[in-house]
C-alpha cells in the first residue's frame, strides 16, 4: 500500500510571505520519516503541502513538484480531494467530530465518501480501531460520543479515523504534543506498528521521540525571523543524531542552538 | 476611597509582602461590582416578570375552550364570547410560510458568507445588505410588499402577502445568528474532514452544520418569535377579517397581533379581555415552538451528548 514521495524544488507561500524555500527530498515507503527543527521553520507547512492541505488556508499557494510514486500531486488535472484520500493526516490537537459517536467518527471518512453498507463499515471500523490500539478500550461503547474519551484515546481515535479510509501515506503533525507520556508511548508503539503498512511522516518537537520512532530524520531551520524555512539535511536518524553533516544540525540536537 | 492602601502600611521588613492584608481593597471592589451585576440583572428581569404577570393575570380570564374554537364572525366588540381561532390559524400559517421561505435562504446565505465567501467583494456586499435589511422598520417591509405584490402585481390581500413581508424581516436576523454559530465551529473540524478526503460541501453538510445546529435552531426560534409579534406589516398585507379563512393564498386573513390590536382598540371590557387572552396565546405559542425546536435539535444529534 505504501508509496514513495519525491519532492523537488518546493516553495510554499502564505499570501506574500515566503514560508518555505526550495525543498527537495525523498521519503521512503514503509518507514518513518521525522521532521525536526525550531518553531516557525516551516516543517508543519511542508507537511501540509504533502496532502494539499496547505492551500486550504486563504491566500496560501505552493510551487514545485511532489511525486507520489509516479504521479505529481500538483499536476493540473489532480483533484486535491482525491489526494487527501490517499495521503491521510493526523493533527496536533485531537479533533474528533463532536457531534458523532466513536463509531461514526471512525466511519466518517467512508460514510462521507459514500460507503453505505453496514457490514462493510462494521468491519473497517473494527479493523481501524484495532489498528490504532483502541478497540479493546472502546468496543463496548462505540455509540458513545468520541469527545468523551481521554486526550490520548481521542488522538488514537483520530488515527483510526485517518487509517479507516486506507491511505497510502500518513502525515502526523506533532501528534503527541498535547498528550501525557503514557499516551505518547501508546502512540509511538502504534507508529512502529503502522510503518509496516504505511509511509509515515511525523513532525515533532521532541528529539527523543524523533530518535525513538523514525528511520530517517530531516532537520529544518530558518536563517532569521521573516526568512523562509529551509531543509538543512536529511539522513538516517542514527547519522543525524550521532554524526550530522551540518554544523547547524549538530548545534540544534545538542541544544547549543542560536 | 475604599481602596485602602496597602502601601501605607507596608509589611514589617524582612518578612516580605503579607499574604492576608493585601486583599481588603480588592474585596470591597469585588463586592461592589457583584452588587452592581446582580442589581442590573434584577432590573432587567423586572419588566419581563411584570409583562408575563400582567398578561397571565388578565389573559387567563378568557383563555377558555371557546377562545380556541370560535372566530369573531358576526360578533361586535360589545358581545361576550367569540374567540381567536381565525387569528391563531392565520398566525400559524403565515409564520410557517415565512419560515419555509426565509430559513433556507438565510441559512444558505450564512453558509456562503462563512464557508465560501471569505473576504471577496460579493461576500462583503451581501454582508452590507444584510446589515441594511436588519435596520428596515417593519412597517416599511409591509409597505414594500403592499407596493410590489398587491399594487404592482395586482394580487389581493392574503396571508401569503403577510408572510412575504415577514420574510423580509426574518432573513437578516437568521443570517446573522447562523453566521455567528458557523464561525464558532472550530477550523480543526473542517481540516479534519478535508484531510479525510471529504469534499467541501459534504464537510459543510455533515460536519459544520450538525456542530452548529443547536445554535442555529435557537437563532431561528428567536427570529420566529420576533416576526410572530409583528403587527404593522400585517395590517398592510393581510388586511382584516373576523371570519375563519384557512387558505393563506386567498383573501384577507386573521392573525394574533392584528387580533390583539383590533380588540384592544375597542373600549368594551369583553374586547379588552379578548385582547389579553390573545396576547397570552401568542406567548404560549412562541414558548411551545421553542421547546419543540430544542427537543428536535437534541434528538437530531444523539451522539452529541452535551
Amino acid at each position: 500500500m505504501a508509496k514513495r514521495i519525491e519532492v523537488s524544488g518546493l516553495h510554499a507561500y502564505y499570501g506574500g510571505v515566503h514560508a518555505i524555500e526550495d525543498i527537495s527530498m525523498t521519503i521512503e515507503p514503509r518507514s518513518v520519516t521525522a521532521f525536526i527543527g525550531p518553531s516557525g521553520c516551516g516543517k508543519s507547512t511542508f507537511l501540509r503541502t504533502l496532502n494539499r492541505m496547505h492551500e486550504v488556508i486563504p491566500g496560501a499557494r505552493v510551487e514545485g513538484k511532489v511525486m507520489l510514486d509516479d504521479e505529481d500531486l500538483y499536476g493540473a488535472s489532480v483533484d486535491p480531494v482525491a489526494v487527501r484520500r490517499v495521503v491521510g493526516m493526523v493533527f496536533q490537537r485531537p479533533n474528533p467530530f463532536p457531534t458523532m459517536s466513536i463509531y461514526d467518527n471512525v466511519a466518517a471518512g467512508l460514510k462521507l465518501n459514500g460507503v453505505r453498507k453496514k457490514a462493510r463499515l462494521d468491519e473497517i471500523v473494527e479493523e481501524s480501531l484495532q489498528g490504532a490500539n483502541l478497540w479493546n478500550e472502546v468496543k463496548d461503547r462505540l455509540s458513545k460520543p468520541g469527545a468523551g474519551l481521554s486526550g490520548g484515546q481521542q488522538q488514537r481515535l483520530c488515527i483510526a479515523r485517518a487509517i479507516a479510509v486506507q491511505p497510502q501515506v500518513l502525515l502526523m503533525d506533532e501528534p503527541c504534543s498535547a498528550l501525557d507520556p503514557i499516551s505518547t508511548l501508546a502512540i509511538e508503539d502504534l507508529i512502529a506498528k503502522l510503518k509496516s503498512q504505511y509511509t509515515i511522516v511525523i513532525v515533532t518537537h521532541n528529539m527523543q521521540q524523533a530518535a525513538r520512532v523514525s528511520d530517517r530524520t530531516a532537520f529544518f531551520n530558518i536563517a532569521g525571523t521573516g526568512q523562509p524555512g529551509k531543509l538543512i539535511e536529511i539522513d538516517d536518524t542514527s547519522n543525524i543524531f550521532t554524526n550530522p553533516e551540518m554544523k547547524a544540525t549538530e548545534d540544534y540536537i545538542t541544544g547549543r542552538f542560536g | 476611597m475604599t481602596t485602602v492602601s496597602v502601601r501605607k502600611n507596608p509589611a514589617p521588613e524582612g518578612t516580605g509582602p503579607s499574604l492576608t492584608s493585601v486583599a481588603t481593597g480588592r474585596k470591597v471592589k469585588d463586592r461592589a461590582v457583584q452588587v452592581l451585576v446582580y442589581g442590573a440583572f434584577a432590573l432587567a428581569v423586572i419588566p419581563l416578570i411584570s409583562v408575563l404577570w400582567t398578561v397571565v393575570v388578565n389573559g387567563i380570564e378568557r383563555l377558555d375552550a371557546d377562545f380556541f374554537a370560535f372566530s369573531m364572525n358576526g360578533l361586535s366588540g360589545m358581545d361576550a364570547g367569540g374567540g381567536a381561532y381565525h387569528a391563531i390559524i392565520g398566525t400559524l400559517e403565515q409564520v410557517a410560510i415565512t419560515s419555509v421561505i426565509a430559513v433556507p435562504i438565510a441559512v444558505l446565505t450564512a453558509i456562503y458568507l462563512v464557508e465560501y465567501g471569505g473576504n471577496s467583494r460579493l461576500a462583503r456586499t451581501i454582508s452590507f445588505f444584510v446589515d441594511v435589511m436588519t435596520g428596515i422598520p417593519s412597517i416599511v417591509a409591509g409597505l414594500f410588499v403592499l407596493a410590489l405584490w398587491l399594487l404592482t402585481f395586482g394580487f389581493e390581500y392574503s396571508g401569503f402577502a403577510g408572510a412575504l413581508a415577514l420574510t423580509i424581516l426574518m432573513i437578516p436576523t437568521v443570517v446573522r445568528a447562523t453566521e455567528e454559530m458557523l464561525k464558532l465551529v472550530p477550523n480543526d473540524l473542517r481540516e479534519a474532514s478535508y484531510a479525510l478526503g471529504v469534499p467541501r460541501w459534504r464537510t459543510v453538510v455533515f460536519v459544520v452544520l450538525p456542530t452548529a445546529l443547536s445554535g442555529i435552531v435557537t437563532g431561528v426560534m428567536l427570529a420566529v418569535a420576533r416576526v410572530m409579534g409583528e403587527t404593522a406589516p400585517l395590517l398592510l398585507t393581510i388586511f382584516f377579517t373576523k371570519a375563519i379563512n384557512t387558505n393563506p393564498f386567498e383573501g384577507p386573513q386573521g392573525s394574533l397581533p392584528t387580533f390583539i390590536w383590533e380588540q384592544a382598540a375597542d373600549p368594551n371590557q369583553n374586547s379588552i379581555d379578548r385582547a389579553w387572552a390573545g396576547a397570552l396565546v401568542l406567548i404560549l405559542i412562541i414558548m411551545l415552538l421553542n421547546l419543540g425546536a430544542r427537543l428536535i435539535a437534541r434528538l437530531w444529534r444523539p451522539a452529541g451528548g452535551h
